[in-house]
């Protein structure tokens, strides 16, 4: 099974424990880890299952909860929000009748709103998975979208 | 022998591949090909040049040409005008003003060592994974020195004394910092480079990553044999893909090359270096929440003292520096300390790069001496306001200050700065025009903090929630002047009792926000009113 494969690759150090995560997420076609990927992780590393949880949901790119095939994350911090990340935030909204923080029935997008991802010359922007879109506008957007619909990204 | 006669630079990193850099280089190295070229003229990848929000960026040397926004349909008229009839395509020239390093390594030899290339020298202008080609201009020479040449307190002596500080934003002088840790018996000591840039607005360590990965690099060995280390970590945020892959290609061929490992050049002094990747948390950037992220858990700040000096990763002592602050180091020593105080202000010395965002014509990066004033900034080197008039500069990031038409000609260094209550932070300039509204950002700017905060000391758990909730209800039409005044209470409050920078922040843009602007604010309070028609009076959209 997946998890023991990807455990496997590891020493079992407290200091491999966000590399755990990040793989066993990348791993799942939820893009997500679950209470049993945790418990699991936690008896690997001999810790408590508090410290992996608390672990887990401290940082912004683990997710306890299953999330789309593809993850768009929106710029909101200062620099895009100038250049007008707020627009794009609603036309996202429309666009795929979700709003932040949930997914599309089809299990296809997730939206969340993201800080800085150091591309501020080419604000606003977005990252989808792990590709980074810039200089967004409403039609280069819905471009985006189409082309993860069909499949052609 | 050698038949190449131009070479083409291309630069590759994440702004131009998200521009499509790859389609065009791939364009151009077939019609080369294709036209019999491909012998004569070179395509080299190499970082950024500094021109952002533009596209492919490629320059032809020797013509000394810069074209931008270059698609791969236009690599024909390129091929075909310039390279084989000699004749520049002008509709693709670059007009505005250029990277300062990039412009000086243009000049002669001679000119060449009285400019500011510290940091960014080789970006641009040198392949970034080639370690081959960082040793042609002097690259790791500065190692050598330190290591056959110095004792370690010597080199802090030199560090020291050249006036380097800290590039993170907190402005701590470097030489003093080492100086707290190499007299520590205490074995094994750490050096940790923080590369986990997320201050908003602030894109500079990336790009020296992308683009001179090999100069961080000799900077932390050579900091590391200055306090007596052998292991270093690079912790990168996970979003910096390219960072990532260029900087591990780096590592390993500096082992190969035995400029990383045992005993570096036969002087019983060994060094390696491991990348580490973040997960996304802006408070891991402070050194001490960056530990804890290091050892696997919660990236939570820790309360100091002990100080990672004397009490760091694994309990161990670390020194802690920003990408920045490593990478001027070899200049340092090749140059001396003497040298390196000559640039910049007296108490602030050397270059600082800026990134320079939002209205203004030409976004991108810099590299400028230490003093350089926010008007020559953005006038000079950015192309201008656009869009309107200058209405204020959010610099140092969401942890900086807003700096209004007043403060234009104040000299931007540690202290100058100081005297205003403002900080340089990390370098981040966002430029906004009189379209945009105070109000607005400052809202942004607290919702980003309430996001970050990692909620272990309640004045920025509870404070950070409260200045957004106040912020928001201005922004919404129901404020009133208590709530301003409330903001500004608690944040300084929050300025002397919370754990880390991120809950002391808020003050300084709250300060200066109602310090330039109160009017504006007092108009969205007293009349309802956005008069940039930007805030949502009715009722706030909570994200």
């Amino acid at each position: 099974m997946k998890r023991k494969e990807i455990l496997r690759k590891y020493e079992a150090r407290p200091d491999n424990l966000l590399y755990i995560l990040h793989d066993i997420q990348d791993a799942s076609p939820y893009n997500y880890v679950t209470e049993e990927d945790m418990e699991e992780i936690a008896d690997f590393l001999d810790l408590p299952y508090s410290k992996v949880y608390g672990t887990a949901t401290f940082y912004s790119m683990i997710s306890q909860k299953p999330r789309g095939k593809h993850v768009i994350r929106l710029c909101d911090s200062p620099p895009c929000h100038l250049m007008g990340s707020e627009s794009i935030l609603d036309l996202l909204r429309d666009e795929l009748g979700i709003d932040v923080g949930q997914t599309t029935p089809d299990m296809l997008f997730t939206l969340e709103i993201t800080s800085c991802l150091g591309v501020c010359g080419v604000a606003p922007a977005m990252m989808i998975d792990e590709e980074v879109y810039g200089n967004l506008n409403p039609k280069k957007l819905r471009k985006i979208i189409k082309d993860y619909r069909e499949g052609i990204i | 022998m050698s038949l190449i006669t131009k070479y083409v630079l291309i630069s590759i990193d994440e702004d131009t591949l998200i521009a499509g850099a790859r389609k065009v280089e791939t364009e151009l190295k077939r019609i080369l090909e294709e036209l019999d070229l491909s012998r004569e003229i070179m395509v080299v990848e190499t970082g950024t040049m500094g021109i952002m929000g533009k596209g492919v960026v490629i320059l032809i040397q020797p013509d000394d040409v810069t074209y931008v926004n270059v698609t791969p349909e236009d690599v024909r008229e390129i091929a075909n005008e310039h390279l084989l009839k000699g004749r520049p395509v002008k509709r693709l020239e670059f007009t505005g003003k250029i990277d300062q390093s990039v412009i000086s390594f243009r000049e002669t030899a001679q000119e060449l060592k009285k400019q500011t290339r510290v940091v960014l020298g080789n970006s641009g202008l040198i392949n970034p994974e080639s370690i081959d080609e960082y040793i042609a201009v002097n690259g790791y020479e500065a190692l050598g020195k330190a290591l056959t040449e110095h004792k370690p307190e010597e080199i802090i002596d030199i560090v020291k004394k050249s006036g380097l500080r800290g590039r993170g934003g907190a402005g701590f002088p470097t030489g003093l910092k080492w100086s707290f840790t190499a007299p520590l018996k205490n074995k094994p000591k750490y050096l940790v480079c923080n590369a986990d840039e997320g201050e908003p607005g602030t894109f500079k360590d990336r790009l020296i990553m992308e683009g001179d990965p090999h100069k961080l690099l000799e900077g932390m060995a050579i900091a590391a044999y200055a306090i007596g280390a052998e292991k270093g970590f690079i912790y990168i945020r996970g979003e910096y893909t390219l960072s990532i892959n260029r900087t591990q290609k780096a590592i390993e061929d500096a082992r190969k090359y035995g400029l990383l490992g045992q005993d570096i050049f036969g002087s019983g002094f060994s060094f390696d270096v491991e990348i580490k990747k973040g997960a996304g948390a802006y408070v891991c950037g402070e050194e001490t929440a960056l530990i804890n992220s290091l050892e696997g858990g919660r990236g939570n700040p820790r309360v100091k003292p002990p100080f990672p000096g004397v009490q760091g990763l694994w309990q161990q002592p670390t020194v802690v520096n920003n990408v920045e602050t490593l990478s001027n180091v070899p200049a340092i020593i090749l140059n001396g300390a003497d040298w390196y105080k000559s640039i910049g202000t007296e108490k602030s010395s050397g270059t600082k790069v800026y990134t320079i965002l939002g209205h203004v014509h030409n976004p991108g990066l810099i590299e400028v001496e230490m003093g350089t004033t926010l008007r020559d900034i953005i006038y000079k080197y950015a192309g201008g306001v656009k869009g309107g008039k200058f209405k204020c500069a959010l610099v140092g990031g969401a942890a900086g200050a807003f700096l209004n038409e007043e403060m234009l000609d104040v000299r931007m260094d540690y202290d100058h700065l100081g005297e205003y209550k403002a900080v340089l932070g990390s370098g981040a300039i966002l430029v906004m025009n009189e379209e945009s509204c105070i109000v607005d950002m400052l809202r942004n700017i607290l919702f980003f903090f309430k996001h970050e905060s990692c909620g272990k000391c309640s004045p920025c758990r509870i404070g950070t929630a409260q200045l957004y909730m106040l912020a928001d209800k201005i922004y919404s039409g129901q404020g009133t002047d208590e709530d301003l005044d409330q903001m500004l209470t608690l944040s300084e409050a929050m300025s002397t009792t919370a754990l880390c920078a991120l809950g002391q922040s808020p003050y300084l843009v709250i300060h200066t926000a109602d310090k330039f602007f109160k009017d504006e604010i007092e108009e969205h309070i007293r009349r309802k009113v956005c008069m940039k028609d930007i805030c949502r009076m009715n009722g706030a959209e909570h994200k």
